[in-house]
């Protein structure tokens, strides 16, 4: 038997795969393909304090190998996450990390310190790292001092575990994750999508109504393994990593980085099935590597 | 009940310029219910291209467990499937969103369809005519070479045909073809590009009407937000045209 559990801060998983925020919305509709409790933990989509609408479209475009995207956060709020979608979450045995978005720090304290009062959610994901929304995000992702400050301000609040989501828009991510290690982060999450843009060849025009987006898919895989590999070299803090995911061999290269669990995006909108294939295959594939757990495998590229 | 399967492509033809016709074999196509529903098309089993495209059902053939779709190959990813060929195999995620309510027809309906939106018009006809409704085509296109299923849908009733540059039919848009028809119809259904589909709105604002919306899309099945549209009934709402629609009725969405 392969041991496929991974324990981290609030989070002990059956298995260390989830889908990623932004990419399974609040888990309603891939719930109409698939059990969601064979999942790991479920990444729901970021939660603002009141509803956001987003931006307009076309708010998708692809690219080599990925995509851009700029939804722009649109979200029902808290009220609404936190009184019907995560009730609704209940039905299935699987841990959720909530993904915790705003403009100002008492926006993100507000909605940290109400949704992680709910009984599913076990951990939050602070995403200080949107590329697609003119104020707040990215701000708090790209000075080290500010993301320190933001970190602390959440994790006096939040009842759960808090995991801050890093932005790979900077110029030194190892010092913006040792930043909120020093605020207290009890895990970081890595990457969130790179900013890029795509015009149209014919008109010169932007693709993408907001101009720019996030590029996301397998194309930033090679920049998110990196930065994986970076961060947990010089933090102590445990990372569900994420970027370009689309098969097993790409989870076991996170987990090879120093990922404890990784989390698929992009890849769910190819193959919806992603994520139970995954699970479904790893234990075979870490047979076949020579190792017995998940766990073992677990940062291994800084052993060799 | 949305499946997705590796269907088996039967025939593939080229039936206008740039205009392919694809039919594919497999149980998914029992689960298919309303005219206007569509599929979400994987071209490769690579990344690249990465995402599904979406396509309309154009016909269904129940009893042999068949489905054609009828697409322009024109951008990478429908230039890759229309390369597929008898017995190859294409990923397919389907049915997806809400079509036609045909039960809202009563006794006679206006089909009214543009370019790549003509397509699911086909399946509606069919299904109208099983129930008794008599169907009026009117179906505009770039120019002559562009045109397709005209016979098929002549066979269906009355067929109307516009083309921009006039080799065909009337010269210029539907709208210039609506403008001389009696309205002695009760509902209209139409899907094509959104400024064809605000003029029909606009032509019949006392009729009853369904309108099939176009957007760019990720996942095709309601979860990341990218195919909203604002909508009349709500301020604070978007509806997505992945899994609200892509069938709204006239007056809902705003373009
Ligand atoms: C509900 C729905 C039903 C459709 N039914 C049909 C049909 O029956 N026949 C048909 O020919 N076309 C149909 N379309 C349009 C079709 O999806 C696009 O023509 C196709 O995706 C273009 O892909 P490409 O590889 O040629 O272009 P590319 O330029 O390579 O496409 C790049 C990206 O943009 C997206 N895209 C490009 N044009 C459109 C568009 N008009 N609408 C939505 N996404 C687009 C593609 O899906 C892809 O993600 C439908 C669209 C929708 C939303
Ligand atoms: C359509 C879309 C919406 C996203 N929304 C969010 C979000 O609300 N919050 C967030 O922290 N990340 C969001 N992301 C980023 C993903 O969670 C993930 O970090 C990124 O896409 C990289 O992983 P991938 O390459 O597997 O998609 C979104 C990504 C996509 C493609
Ligand atoms: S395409 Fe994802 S919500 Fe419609």
């Amino acid at each position: 038997m392969i041991d496929m559990t991974v324990k981290i801060p609030g989070l002990e998983l059956k298995n260390p795969i989830m889908p990623a925020s932004g990419c399974f919305g609040f888990g309603k509709e891939y719930a109409q393909l698939y059990d969601l409790s064979q999942l790991g933990a479920i990444m729901i989509k970021a939660t603002t304090v009141e509803t956001r609408l987003g931006n307009p479209t076309p708010r998708v475009a692809e690219t080599s190998s990925g995509m851009l995207n700029a939804i722009g956060l649109q979200n029902p709020g808290l009220e609404k996450v936190y009184g019907s979608e995560l009730p609704w979450l209940e039905q299935f045995d699987v841990p959720i990390i909530a993904n915790v978005a705003g403009t100002t720090t008492e926006d993100y304290v507000e909605v940290a310190r109400e949704i992680s009062k709910a009984p599913n959610v076990h951990a939050l994901e602070i995403n200080i790292s949107c590329p697609n929304v003119k104020k707040g995000g990215i701000t708090f992702g790209t000075d080290p001092a500010v993301a320190r400050e933001l970190t602390r301000a959440v994790k006096e609040v939040s009842s759960v575990p808090v995991y801050i989501k890093l932005s790979p828009n900077v110029t030194d991510i190892v010092s913006i994750a040792k930043a909120v290690e020093e605020g207290g982060a009890d895990g970081i999450t890595m990457i969130n999508t790179l900013l890029g843009m795509r015009l149209d060849p014919k008109t010169g025009r932007p693709v993408i109504a907001n101009i720019s987006g996030g590029l996301s898919g397998p194309a930033i895989k090679p920049v998110a393994l990196r930065m994986v590999y970076e961060v947990s070299k010089q933090t102590n803090l445990p990372i569900i990593g994420m970027g370009g995911v689309t098969n097993v061999d790409d989870v076991i290269d996170f987990l090879s980085a120093g990922a404890s669990a990784v989390a698929v995006g992009t890849a769910n909108f190819v193959n919806p099935f992603v994520c139970p294939e995954i699970i479904s295959k790893l234990p075979e594939r870490l047979h076949e590597l020579g190792y017995d757990s998940v766990e073992e495998l677990i940062g291994r590229s800084h052993r060799l | 009940m949305i499946k997705q399967e590796r269907m088996k492509v039967i025939t593939q033809q080229s039936i206008a310029k740039h205009i392919f016709e694809l039919t594919v074999e497999g149980g998914l196509v029992d689960e298919m219910a309303e005219p206007g529903q569509f599929v979400h098309v994987r071209v490769a089993d690579s990344f690249e291209p990465l995402l599904r495209r979406p396509i309309s059902v154009a016909s269904i053939d129940k009893e042999n467990k068949r489905f054609t779709m009828i697409y322009r190959a024109e951008g990478r990813g429908t230039q890759i499937l229309a390369d597929k060929k008898a017995g190859d195999e294409i990923d397919v995620l389907g049915p997806l969103g809400h079509g036609f309510p045909v039960e809202q027809a009563e006794k006679k309906a206006f089909l009214i369809g543009g370019g790549i939106g003509v397509p699911p018009l086909y399946e509606l006809a069919k299904q109208l005519n099983s129930r008794g409704i008599e169907t009026v085509h009117i179906l505009g296109f770039e120019s002559k070479q562009a045109i397709f299923y005209e016979e098929k849908f002549k066979a269906l009733g009355d067929t109307h045909i516009a083309t921009v540059d006039g080799s065909h039919g009337t010269e210029g848009f539907v709208t210039h073809i609506l403008n001389e028809l009696p309205h002695d119809f009760d509902t209209y259904f139409s899907c094509g590009p959104t400024a064809m589909l605000e003029a029909v709105q606009w032509a019949y604002p006392q009729k009853k009407g369904f309108l099939s919306y176009e957007q760019r899309m990720g996942c095709g099945i309601g979860a990341c937000f990218a195919c909203v549209c604002r909508t009349t009934k709500s301020e604070t709402d978007y509806i997505k045209v992945c899994s609200d629609g892509p069938v709204f009725p006239a007056g809902v969405v705003i373009s």
